[in-house]
């Protein structure tokens, strides 16, 4: 690099603000951009441990400019272009680096998993919703994703590829804690895939953040099935709240086959926010948090159920 | 670090060039371009004075490998509009008092062509909507929302013509 690189620390800042000036990348590295998912296996399977796949780049990028990060190589999914695009049929398959924007946007996402166009809908800022892409937001992990609850309430699929072969892991059994998740270096995430949502079904998700563009102090994404007065099944997932994104299992069994009313949801949202374990960090209090827990589901599930095609709650 | 040959579109004009894997679109834009309207700010995605647009949709140069455009057409606040042609959202800010320091209007302009390109009559929700990732310092949000319905209702009434690169 030409450019000189100023270092600037302030004591104080440590964690918060970077200590390099991000100008530049100073961290060195290989780069390479396969043409194919073939290609990029061959490149995990070399170089695993030490390479890092990049898409959007807007977490990854940011990380190396603060220096928490610094892989030896970046293997560049720029040019794999059958990642790309949202597949509508029994079901829906996204591709990995499908945009945050595309998916926002997508028709099919529109019309019958709202949860995951809301959760993505609400994401960041637009240029950051245009880079970042679905894959990249799983394969991150992080407890305060917005789309992680949303593909967990509709019970996503997660498709896994490497040099050895491919499997599927429900994203349920996905996340093990904070950045970490069982997909193994030598793996790609080629798509995440939702099955079928029906005329029957409603979905909502609500996010609780400072302002739009900030990340979630508390997030959650609902779905329920509707039979006439009743909920047949539902999913209450949450972020923010725990070292990963979660199913709320006790406050969807609550709701099951019982006739929908405001104490059904009041107590589903109770249930909620006991299965919950948050933390107090810069974005929130653990109590806070708790408690809008409990409002936000109560809420997210009157908007799902009303979707879902069932009448008005007194 | 191997150094990458790419070859992309700059506001028009087709370029190659050697780079290093970690060179950023915007030191690019910037040092080896000197097109300087497209600024530095945090450095950090969080701020949008960077953004510049590739393939018609607006990213943050800031964290963009340059390595990644090979291929790609980019559009910086040089290609919209040009000395003495300004474009009808230059225009605006101008007329609208959308420029206060002046530091994130390139980034406010860039932002705002992709608006009026993807959505030629936005509501003021809506544009507010879509700049959220757009900091001013000088707060002077005001003005520059004015600036981006006054190109829209200029450009769909058939007043003003947007100027391509």
């Amino acid at each position: 690099m030409t450019t000189e690189v100023l270092k600037v620390t302030r004591s104080g800042d440590e964690g918060v603000l970077p200590a390099t000036n991000t100008r530049v990348l100073v961290t060195e590295f290989e780069y390479s951009r396969p043409a194919s998912v073939e290609e990029a296996c061959s490149e995990l399977a070399e170089h695993g441990d030490d390479a890092r796949l990049i898409a959007g780049g807007t977490d990854l990028i940011v990380q190396m400019k603060m220096e928490r990060l610094s892989p030896a190589r970046l293997i560049s999914l720029a040019s794999v272009s059958e990642l790309r695009g949202i597949t509508a049929d029994d079901g829906l398959t996204i591709g990995a680096t499908t945009s945050v924007r595309s998916v926002a946007r997508s028709a099919p996402v529109l019309e019958r998993y709202t949860a995951l166009a809301e959760a993505c809908e609400s994401f960041s800022t637009v240029p950051v919703m245009v880079m970042a892409t679905i894959g990249g937001n799983i394969r991150n992990a992080s407890p305060a994703s917005d789309s992680a609850p949303a593909l967990l309430a509709f019970d996503a699929v997660v498709d896994l590829v490497s040099k050895s072969g491919e499997r599927a892991v429900a994203l349920s059994d996905l996340f093990t804690g904070p950045g970490k998740s069982v997909i193994r270096a030598d793996e790609l995430v080629r798509s995440v895939r939702l099955p079928r949502c029906g005329a029957e079904t409603g979905s909502a998700f609500v996010k609780v953040a400072r302002v739009m563009a900030d990340i979630s102090k508390v997030a959650a994404a609902v779905r329920v099935v509707r039979d006439g007065d009743r909920i047949t099944e539902a999913r209450i997932a949450l972020g923010s709240v725990a070292p990963t994104p979660l199913l709320a299992m006790e406050a969807a069994g609550s709701l099951r086959d019982k006739q929908v009313d405001a104490a059904l949801l009041d107590e589903a949202g109770r249930i909620a926010a006991s299965e919950s374990a948050p933390i107090t960090d810069v974005r929130s209090t653990d109590e806070y948090r708790r408690r809008i827990v409990a409002t936000i589901v109560r809420d997210a599930l009157e908007s799902a159920w009303l979707r879902a095609g069932g009448k008005e709650i007194s | 670090m191997n150094k990458h040959l790419i070859k992309f579109v700059l506001n028009g004009e087709p370029r190659e060039i050697l780079v290093e894997p970690n060179e950023l679109l915007m030191n690019v834009v910037r040092e080896r371009e000197s097109l300087t309207g497209t600024k530095y700010g945090c450095g950090i995605g969080e701020c949008g004075a960077c953004a510049v647009h590739v393939d018609g949709q607006p990213l943050l140069s800031c964290i963009v490998l340059a390595a990644d455009v090979d291929g790609r057409e980019v559009v910086t606040v040089e290609g919209i509009g040009s000395y003495g042609q300004l474009d009808p959202v230059q225009e605006a800010f101008l007329d609208e008092g959308g420029v206060q320091c002046g530091y994130c209007t390139p980034g406010m302009v860039v932002m705002s062509r992709a608006l009026l390109n993807e959505n030629p009559n936005p509501t003021e929700l809506e544009v507010r909507h879509y700049m959220r990732g757009s900091l001013c310092r000088c707060t002077g949000y005001s003005g520059i929302v004015r600036a981006v319905l006054s190109a829209a209702e200029k450009e769909s009434s058939g007043k003003a013509v947007p100027v391509a690169s």
